[in-house]
């Protein structure tokens, strides 16, 4: 299968899927002292239900805050978005998504489990659902076993896993992920990269993914947008058709190369009216 | 830990006990031989170092003397009567838990207060940062005075001097610690929608533990020194306060060291409890030992 092929596919696939994420003209523009900061400019995206989205491009691109925006910690100044047909914050208060930061941000003085179970225990939910529900959603990052670990006592990878754990603890549909494996090492990441596509292939979550890792990217996307920095905007918007029970083989087929190709491309034509 | 502690403490401590015999030989040498010359004596030099440890109101007694003096009023001394170290250690305690008390409680409420509401911050800071420029020892006799006044009396007055210098680290340290909280783990807690309730509870509280405990070593001392301060201006009733003011008045200077060095003993105690308590609650957080 070619490129074209595989992007014509898409193309002829019925636009029958629920859109969770609904974006349209989207701006943000920081106000600071040294004038305004134009973060994301004219955004138009459609996340539709059970896709695996990641946002790539350079620092300063826009992705995390487009992320942010999605999750109600960062507010547009500009256009529209929908998550669920909602504005974000009434997704927020509905806790329609799971959040992972770029750093585990587990709280020290709780144990794995009682990680995993704190925003169940916000959302008031009784304490033998919560030590159940906590068992299920380290199972499936494959911690079991280390509930009554402190987070000290586990490694960068482990950490990062217990708090996708705490992310899919409440089952939200939408998973948003920022730069989640950016600190750690490259087997590590692709064991975990591995790892949350089996989760993402069993659940059937939609996944939004910023990273700065071209491979992870294709690896791990069902769509690919590519993004550029100084106003923060989307370039280009790949589609792939790889299966959802991919293995790290694909790597070396021709399709991936050549989609790699392409978002090396749109990053490159993205950098070079910065230059 | 202790092991590596107690050679090096136990060297101080005999540093610091012959630097004070030599220093009350000296101290006490004048007058002792002064004694002599009217009584028209002659004496050794053996006479007069022993003569300088043993003197009934020395300048500056001898370990032992305060040592014997310390076991007495201690432990030979019913602890009902008014001679005992214990029962006027127990009046300043008292008022120093009360104090302390109060005073945590208040420190930890106005530190809540700041952390929250933008305007308490603006408002109340700048006062709770000038209470402390005033001498205590200035002030210490107003509030008595004051309250003295309006029937209050005893215990209370004194726990307010102690309220007033405890709760000001317990503040300052709490505001750091409330805040203390990484953006990470505050955006963490707003995509869970959490209420500022839940987000205090689950997430401040717990972070500002180290910070509280490290502020209630300093305030239980200090809580102490109120309570003395607080004694001395009361005419010398009861507690360590009115037996230092006691003991000046009557150049009874032993009696004054052996006071000073209870006030030291029981302040010790109540960090070392402090220490304990914080060990405990930082081992159950999770605190790597």
């Amino acid at each position: 299968m070619t490129l074209k092929q595989v992007v014509n596919n898409v193309a002829e696939m019925p636009a029958s899927k629920k859109a969770v994420v609904d974006i349209k003209k989207l701006s943000l523009t920081f106000q600071t002292a040294d004038g305004p900061v134009y973060a994301l400019s004219d955004v138009d995206l459609t996340i539709e239900e059970g896709d695996f989205v990641s946002f790539i491009g350079p620092s300063g691109c826009g992705k995390t805050t487009l992320l942010r925006v999605i999750a109600d910690l960062e507010q547009a100044t500009g256009g529209e978005i929908s998550i669920n047909g909602v504005t974000p914050h009434e997704a927020r208060e509905k806790r329609a998504y799971g959040y992972v930061f770029q750093a585990p941000a587990l709280l020290p003085w709780r144990s794995i489990e009682r990680n995993v179970t704190l925003p169940l225990e916000i959302m008031e939910i009784s304490k033998e659902e919560r030590v159940k529900r906590a068992q299920e959603a380290l199972k499936l990052v494959e911690l079991n076993g280390f509930e009554k670990k402190f987070p000290w006592q586990l490694s960068g990878g482990m950490q990062q896993r217990a708090s996708i754990a705490r992310a899919l603890s409440f089952d939200a549909d939408l998973l948003l992920m920022d730069e989640p494996f950016g600190a750690l090492d490259e087997i590590v990441r692709d064991h975990l990269n591995e790892q949350l596509l089996k989760l993402w292939a069993r659940t059937n979550k939609t996944v939004a993914f910023v990273t700065h890792s071209i491979p992870e990217a294709v690896y791990l996307s069902s769509k690919i947008v590519v993004m550029s920095p100084r106003p923060g905007r989307i370039i280009d918007v790949i589609e792939t058709d790889f299966p959802k029970d991919r293995t790290l083989d694909i790597r070396e087929t021709p399709e991936f190369l050549e989609i790699a190709h392409r978002v090396r491309e749109g990053l490159r034509a993205g950098h070079s009216n910065d230059e | 830990m202790m092991s590596g502690q107690t050679g090096p403490v136990c060297v101080v401590l005999i540093a610091l006990l012959v630097l004070w015999y030599v220093g009350a030989v000296f101290m006490n040498a004048p007058t002792q031989i002064d004694r002599y010359n009217r009584a028209d004596q002659s004496w050794t030099t053996g006479q007069l170092i022993e003569d300088t440890l043993a003197q009934d109101r020395p300048i500056l007694p001898a370990p032992h003397q305060v040592a014997v003096e310390m076991y007495h009023s201690i432990f030979a001394i019913k602890i009902t009567s008014k001679r005992s170290l214990v029962y006027h250690s127990w009046v300043t305690l008292s008022s120093t838990l009360l104090g302390f008390g109060i005073g945590t409680l208040l420190g930890v409420l106005l530190a809540v207060g700041i952390v929250h509401v933008m305007t308490l911050e603006k408002s109340l800071m700048p006062w709770v940062i000038s209470s402390q420029t005033i001498p205590i020892l200035a002030i210490a006799p107003m509030i008595i005075v004051v309250l003295g006044a309006i029937g209050i009396k005893g215990l209370v007055p004194k726990a307010v001097i102690s309220t007033y210098l405890c709760f000001f680290p317990v503040t300052i340290s709490m505001v750091k610690g409330l805040r203390s909280p990484q953006v990470i783990q505050l955006d963490l807690m707003r995509t869970y929608n959490a209420s500022k309730w839940q987000t205090f509870w689950q997430l401040r509280l717990p972070s500002a533990m180290p910070y509280l405990f490290a502020s209630l070593k300093v305030a239980i001392a200090i809580s102490l020194v109120g309570a003395i301060v607080g004694e001395l201006p009361t005419g010398a009733q009861a507690g360590l306060g009115a037996r230092l003011l006691a003991g000046s008045y009557y150049g009874q200077t032993i009696q004054i060291w052996s006071a000073l060095l209870t006030a030291a003993f029981v302040a010790a105690i109540l960090v070392v409890i402090v220490g304990w308590c914080e060990r405990r609650v930082l081992a159950r957080m999770g605190v790597k030992s």
